[in-house]
């Protein structure tokens, strides 16, 4: 099972690497988007996949009897999703607003802030 | 794993009674602190003029807080405590040593700095955008990165302290803010998202994200875990977010476009999390590791201080020419990480508390003086001498501190490093160090020869009226506030180069405590046999 899930990330990361290489700030979303799921179900994989046992300790014990799901990882995955979630939400309305006011998502042509122009410093006093 | 499939031994001891000491409430205090003004501050958005005098002395009392963290530290030994008194590591432990608390109280004064610089600095529509409630969110999330002794929670941290960054760094939504902040977003993004891939493996490894029970593991895994990959990862997360060579072009683009203050903020406070980060896993975390990529570290750390001063010494514009000379200090920190000897790592920690107040004033000084000629480059630079000359001498002061010239603070950490550089032989590290010292002397010697102490070009347009006139200008009136958050971080680098005893001693501590943190791990596992 993990060994699926393993191949699954790594696909998962591929795709978002391969969006991230576009010069186009949308394609960056779609891979940020991709990213943040890829490391979702990397983090759910680390954490063992053990399907349909509940982590509930029988009342005369103090621990599973059992190898039971590990509800740590969840915790984690699913701080990282609201984490990546509302990052995903900056992102989309920063790259909607450069692209009103840059008129382009097209990053190589995003040159305000470093211009392609730029005079260089002086060389005398 | 993670799930123990012995029974515990004695339950009793999980049922902790006594309670929280104030000590302990005070290692959780700057976050709660930063936290709860900084809602308070959202809340009270509409009422700018309220603002500043409540963020101000907020910022003030997270300096105390912090103060009195660091007295109890070097007083008592590193500090702990667990949420909700679960045992560690169950509950997410705050643990702190010298070196996060001297963090923390540095980052704070230099808040607190950019607190008072952003009085004058950020005006009305800056305070409704939210300038001030931002601040001291990201400084919640500052503080709790310095303090805290749980992997995970130092990832949450750092996305605190991100998100608040981006609500700075867009604050006015100018077009090159929004340029040089979508390349920032998107770059920091990878970087702490490769930080949480770390994590996770790590998880996936350890069963465990408490920083104190990973040094106790560490080493009975070390034979069958590829912690080396792990390593390698956690490397290139934090070199990301500390701009270390090949992975830093997000520095450059963007630290030059929002307001000044928050310039100044990020130079001083975000590339130095990362830094600590770096210390705290390659260091404390996995030292047999570090050794393994520390010819690697070091070559990064000379191509970045190097490639650092050389991009500052090709721009006209003075603020990018400080984004790049951020990035050579943050070249100047890593030598001492690849050293990873005590004085090496010393010479990291004191070198990044100059860092922190030196960057800081530099963007303060040049706020000033822009505010004076009414620019940033220097093609069209000069007359701050003639209109101003303390402001002339004090920007003089910190370009001496960033080229490491004495009394100021920069020489000192750079001492250190060399001479830890040449002790273990590695001469080219030294060179480096000291070759980018002269390129940066270079560096600011041109900006204030250019855009200080050269007269005001005369067919300079841009130009106010009344320097046009005859008579000699008259001295510029420069805001009470920012004049006073200036000198106070001047005086700080000063006191650091002059009377630099009791620093070194507390970087030295720190340092110490890193490579053996058995002191660490004891506080957060009292009884628990050190490795």
């Amino acid at each position: 099972m993990e060994a699926l899930f393993a191949l699954l990330v790594g696909a998962l990361f591929t795709v978002s690497i391969y969006l991230f290489l576009s010069k186009h700030i949308i394609r960056i979303l779609m891979g940020a988007a991709i990213l943040g799921n890829a490391v979702n179900l990397l983090i759910f994989t680390a954490g063992r996949v053990t399907r349909e046992v509940p982590p509930i300790i029988p009342p005369e014990f103090d621990v599973p009897q059992s190898v039971v799901a590990n509800p740590l990882p969840q915790a984690l995955i699913l701080t990282a999703i609201v984490i990546s979630f509302s990052f995903f939400a900056f992102l989309l309305v920063l790259g909607y607003r450069a692209y009103q006011d840059l008129e382009t998502d097209d990053s190589d042509e995003m040159r305000v802030a470093e211009p392609v122009d730029d005079v260089p410093p002086p060389l005398g006093y | 794993m993670a799930i123990t499939s012995e029974p515990l031994k004695d339950l009793s001891v999980a049922m902790v009674t006594e309670p929280v000491t104030m000590a302990q409430w005070l290692l959780i205090a700057p976050v709660v602190w930063c936290l709860l003004v900084g809602a308070v501050l959202l809340m009270l958005r509409k009422h700018t003029w309220l603002q500043p005098l409540i963020a101000i002395p907020a910022l003030a009392v997270l300096c105390l807080l912090d103060g009195l963290l660091l007295a109890h530290v070097m007083v008592s030994g590193p500090l702990t405590m667990t949420m909700g008194s679960w045992l560690p590591p169950f509950g997410i432990s705050f643990t702190t040593d010298s070196l996060g608390a001297l963090f923390a109280l540095t980052s704070a004064l230099v808040a607190l700095a950019a607190g008072v610089f952003g009085r004058t600095d950020v005006d009305d529509t800056g305070r409704r955008y939210g300038f001030y409630p931002f601040v001291l969110l990201m400084m919640a999330g500052v503080s709790g990165a310095f303090l805290t002794g749980d992997i995970f929670n130092l990832y949450v941290w750092f996305e605190v302290l991100l998100i608040a960054s981006f609500g700075l760094l867009v604050l006015g939504s100018e077009r090159a803010q929004l340029d040089g902040g979508a390349k920032y977003a998107f770059l920091n993004l990878i970087a702490t998202t490769l930080f949480l891939v770390a994590t996770g493996y790590l998880y996936g490894l350890f069963g465990t994200l408490n920083m104190a029970d990973i040094i106790v593991k560490a080493p009975e895994l070390r034979s069958s875990a590829p912690l080396m990959t792990l390593v390698t990862l956690y490397l290139l997360a934090f070199g990301m977010k500390a701009a270390a060579f090949p992975v830093n072009f997000w520095l450059p683009a963007s630290y030059h476009t929002p307001r000044l203050v928050v310039s100044a903020l990020f130079a001083g406070l975000l590339t130095k999390v990362g830094i600590y980060a770096l210390l705290r896993t390659l260091v404390m975390l996995f030292p047999f590791e570090r050794t393994g990529l520390a010819d690697i570290i070091a070559i990064v750390a000379a191509a970045t201080m190097l490639s650092g001063v050389i991009g500052a010494l090709a721009q006209n514009d003075i603020r990018r020419s400080l984004g790049f000379l951020i990035i050579s200090g943050i070249g100047v920190m890593l030598a001492g990480l690849a050293l990873g000897s005590a004085a090496g790592l010393s010479g990291t920690v004191f070198y990044a508390v100059h860092s922190m107040v030196v960057m800081a004033a530099l963007y303060f000084a040049v706020g000033l003086a822009a505010r004076i000629n009414g620019g940033f480059t220097l093609s069209a630079g000069g007359g701050i001498y003639q209109a101003h000359a303390g402001l002339a001498f004090v920007t003089l002061a910190l370009f001496f501190s960033v080229a490491g010239l004495p009394p100021f603070s920069g020489l000192w950490p750079k001492v250190i490093l060399v001479k830890a550089s040449l002790d273990v032989g590695a001469w080219w590290l030294a060179a480096a160090i000291l070759v980018t010292g002269i390129l940066t002397t270079v560096t600011v010697g041109r900006i204030w020869a250019l855009a200080y102490w050269r007269p005001a070009p005369v067919d300079d347009l841009t130009r106010s009226a009344s320097e046009h006139d005859a008579e000699p200008p008259q001295p510029v009136r420069l805001p009470r506030g920012a004049i006073a958050a200036l000198a106070g971080l001047l005086l700080l680098t000063t006191a650091f180069g002059v009377w630099p005893e009791p620093l070194i001693r507390l970087s030295q501590d720190a340092a110490i405590g890193l490579l053996d943190p058995s002191a660490y791990v004891l506080s957060v596992f009292p009884g628990e046999v050190p490795r």
